[in-house]
């Protein structure tokens, strides 16, 4: 077996890990970062319209500040933003956008060169900096590029299994090389976890095959809580059937939501914001529409217009997605509407960190020592209830750069832990008989069956009978997951069927919480709407919930108050 | 309809060797246009053979996870529809690993040279001090405009894959590193002092070994001029 020291590691390669690991190499000689697929494949690069920052660059949002940011934020997260960390994400957007243009990002840019921005849905002024319709995809190249020039180490195509805990602290991890087939021990002073989302739990989603939420997995694995995992963003427009993306940006440019009369229907719902409303009003709005008929043909989607833009515009600002219409709907965006459904998208909740990063534990005072969270993995608690677009990146960025710096620091002292011979045994025979034992059910079965169960139960409307239904077959996949799975693969060499069954053993763990989570918020808040609970009870409800195993397995929660003060 | 598909196998683990495997999956016809080749092949996984072997991860061209060499061209199957691909003369899919490069399994590569040569390249920002730290560089839409096509490459190697220099030469860049090398030389913002250029002017590595056939152009997914970008390279490299 083989095993590694780094002095720090960190677990993911998308926008937030990379980032933690440009900031750690700065006080750092040795950051090791391992991912499951190859670096630049990480689903950060499907990021498609902005990163939110108050830098007023044009004459509309000349009157902008970063405390109007964070005050759009607040209300479009629906009370449940923690305010401390609301403000570390507006104030210092700004600056870590120009870090990224300096670190090469190719922004679009103004006539006089600076960096452009344009509308996105909940916020007062245009205050999306964009890359055209690529930029996720423009920041983790960059990201990357830093990355090579400050010698990072890549470990691409390695699966984590498990932390390596004492107590409040982790000594290191336990990865399946996928590649050659074997366990790898990592040690390290301290861990990031940037594994990114979870949206592969439901049918329609914009994320690639890799968001299972490992890091959630592994979260639950070691007692450590999930935050606020019952809200679960829905995008509005999602490519119909295909779940392919069609950016926020794509309203902000002036696009139209239609129904089958071809009526904006969004007037109706938010005469104000119209299409420009937070993605849960809007997502909302089309699912009534969807379920009182006036879906296209009647049937479950709809239609965004940009035929009124300018091909000009288009091709400028909007070419990913005139491409994707194209390749995937056969429909010429300048000529024809394109068919678009809700999607999953962005999982608000996660695991839980103070502000620079750290994870917190059960109660607020049995915080981690050297285990950081970053990204859409981590809760810090700035979206609240649902996300406003081009906030995620900014995220990502923001509170990967802290916990690079934050667990930098933490490492310093040097790796001490032992390596936990019994975890990697009983890895290792799990592994072993994974692939030898003669199961009855295939992986992916029960994948579509726990990601119709969430469509169905536990998507943009949700109700008591359908939550306590949609938990009774997550704990019956459960059961036949762990009684019945069968690998036809039977190789050492790259065996991704292998992979894959992991990564639905998280799933299985964190879509319980979501469901659990969501049946006994009984309120509706943000991205979670129950349809027998329709209101907003801020006197009851204005708190976090806070999901975790105990010792015997057994899901525990609490709630704990908003930080209302900075 | 039953579609025959021709699949390349390869475990290294197996006596066997390198074979294609056939099999056929059901479609209605209608659904043809559909239906890509990376659909295709997570079907047949889940299906038929479960020891299945292939890369895949967004499934709509962003990642660059799952190029392969498809009915004899280098495709991504994410974005290649079973359509595109059968007709009165072509009843079955082909689908072969990228050529070039050394196969882990079935249609899994190794892209480690790929991305070395990319290093080699130096695929970041040199320089940058031209203004403190707080501000921005300026760059406007017409200094920007050069690189925009460049920036799309997704790294996903169809294009290095499909040069004949490549084949007969790895230690030749290829078109994938040159394309991300113009992308960073040609930014405005770039300050190397021609050390970018030393590594792409290499008799053996460098551009020269370009013979402009064109096969990468062909293969860009992302339909990225990648034999324009050379010959901008090469006049770059003598001096214009």
């Amino acid at each position: 077996m083989k095993n590694i020291d780094h002095q720090l590691v960190i677990i993911g390669g998308g926008a937030a890990g990379l980032r933690a690991a440009i900031e750690a190499k700065k006080e750092l000689d040795d950051v090791g970062l391992i991912s499951k697929v190859r670096t630049l494949r990480s689903h950060s690069v499907s990021a498609q319209g902005g990163i939110a920052a108050s830098l007023a660059n044009i004459q509309e949002s000349h009157n902008d500040s970063w405390e109007k940011h964070l005050q759009d934020t607040i209300e479009g997260g629906a009370g449940l933003v923690d305010k401390d960390a609301g403000e570390v994400l507006a104030k210092n957007a700004g600056g870590n956008v120009i870090e990224l243009e300096r670190m090469g990002v190719p922004f679009s840019r103004t006539e006089e060169g600076k960096l452009d921005q344009r509308p996105f849905g909940g916020h007062t002024f245009p205050r999306a900096l964009y890359a055209a319709d690529r930029t996720g995809h423009a920041i983790v190249y960059a990201l990357y590029g830093e990355n090579v020039k400050l010698e990072t180490t890549f470990y691409d195509e390695y699966f984590v299994l498990d932390l390596m805990t004492d107590g409040n602290s982790v000594s290191g991890l336990v990865a399946y090389d996928v590649r050659a087939g074997e366990l790898v021990v990592f040690r390290a002073g301290a861990v990031i976890l940037a594994t990114g989302g979870c949206s592969q739990a439901y049918q329609l989603t914009s994320s690639g095959t890799a968001s299972t939420g490992d890091g959630l997995g592994m979260a639950l694995k070691n007692g450590i809580p999930l935050q606020d995992m019952e809200f679960i963003q829905f995008h509005p427009t999602g490519l119909r059937d295909k779940g392919i993306l069609i950016t926020e940006a794509a309203r902000g440019e002036g696009g139209y939501l239609r129904n089958d009369r071809g009526n904006r229907f969004m007037e109706k719902y938010e005469p104000e914001s119209k299409e420009l409303a937070p993605r849960d009003r809007v997502v909302r709005a089309m699912q009534r529409e969807i379920n009182e008929g006036r879906g296209i043909d009647g049937k479950d989607y709809l239609h965004i217009d940009l035929t009124h833009l300018s091909s000009a515009k288009i091709e400028r600002k909007l070419p990913t997605i005139r491409e994707l219409a194209l390749d995937f709907a056969n429909v010429d965006p300048l000529e024809q509407p394109i068919p678009v459904q809700p999607m999953a998208h962005y999982c608000m909740g996660g695991i839980p960190t103070d502000t620079t990063g750290r994870v917190q534990g059960k109660e607020v005072q049995d915080e981690w020592q050297n285990l950081y969270a970053a990204g859409e993995a981590a809760c810090v608690s700035v979206h609240g209830a649902n996300r406003l677009g081009t906030n995620s990146l900014l995220e990502a960025v923001t509170f990967g750069k802290r916990a690079g710096r934050f667990a930098a620091e933490q490492a310093k002292p040097g790796i001490s832990g032992k390596i936990d011979a019994n975890l990697v045994d009983r890895y290792n025979s799990r592994l072993n008989s994974l692939r030898k034992d003669q199961g009855s059910v295939r992986s992916h079965e029960l994948h579509d069956g726990l990601k119709e169960t969430m469509t169905e139960k536990c998507g943009v409307f949700r109700s008591s009978e359908d939550l306590t239904e949609a938990l009774d077959i997550i704990h019956q996949l459960q059961k036949e997951y762990s009684e019945k799975l069968v690998i036809e693969d039977r190789s050492d060499n790259f065996n991704t069927e292998l992979r894959t069954a992991l990564e639905l053993g998280n799933m299985l763990e964190y879509s319980e919480v979501i469901v659990r989570a969501a049946l006994e918020r009984e309120e509706s808040r943000g991205a979670h709407y129950r349809t027998d609970f329709p209101d907003r009870q801020d006197e009851e409800w204005l708190r976090h919930s806070f999901f975790y195993k105990n010792s015997s397995g057994k899901l525990r929660y609490h709630y704990r108050p908003v930080r209302n003060s900075t | 309809m039953e579609i025959a598909f021709e699949v390349s196998r390869y475990n290294p683990e197996e006596k066997e060797g390198n074979f294609y495997q056939k099999f056929s999956i059901s479609a209605r016809p209608g659904n043809l246009d559909d239906l890509t080749v990376l659909d295709s092949l997570i079907r047949l996984k889940e299906e038929k053979d479960g020891s299945l072997t292939f890369r895949h991860s967004c499934g709509h061209g962003s990642c660059g996870s799952c190029a392969m060499l498809i009915n004899g061209e280098n495709r991504l199957a994410c974005k290649t529809h079973l359509v595109d691909l059968l007709s009165q003369d072509e009843s079955r899919v082909k689908v072969s690993p990228l050529p070039g490069f050394p196969v882990i399994k079935d249609l899994v590569v190794d892209l480690g040279s790929l991305f070395e040569h990319d290093r080699e390249i130096k695929p970041y920002l040199v320089g940058s001090d031209k203004t403190s730290p707080e501000e921005e560089n300026l760059q406007t839409p017409e200094e920007l405009a050069p690189i925009q096509e460049a920036t799309k490459c997704i790294m996903c190697g169809a294009c290095t894959s499909s040069c004949p220099t490549y084949w007969d030469n790895k230690k030749y860049l290829g078109p994938a590193a040159f394309v991300r090398a113009f992308r960073w030389e040609s930014d405005s913002r770039d300050e190397s002092e021609g050390e970018r250029m030393e590594v792409l002017n290499d008799k053996r590595g460098g551009v020269w070994g370009c013979n402009k056939v064109f096969n990468c152009n062909d293969a860009c997914p992302k339909d990225i001029d990648t034999v324009g970008v050379i010959e901008k390279l090469k006049r770059k490299a003598l001096g214009f």
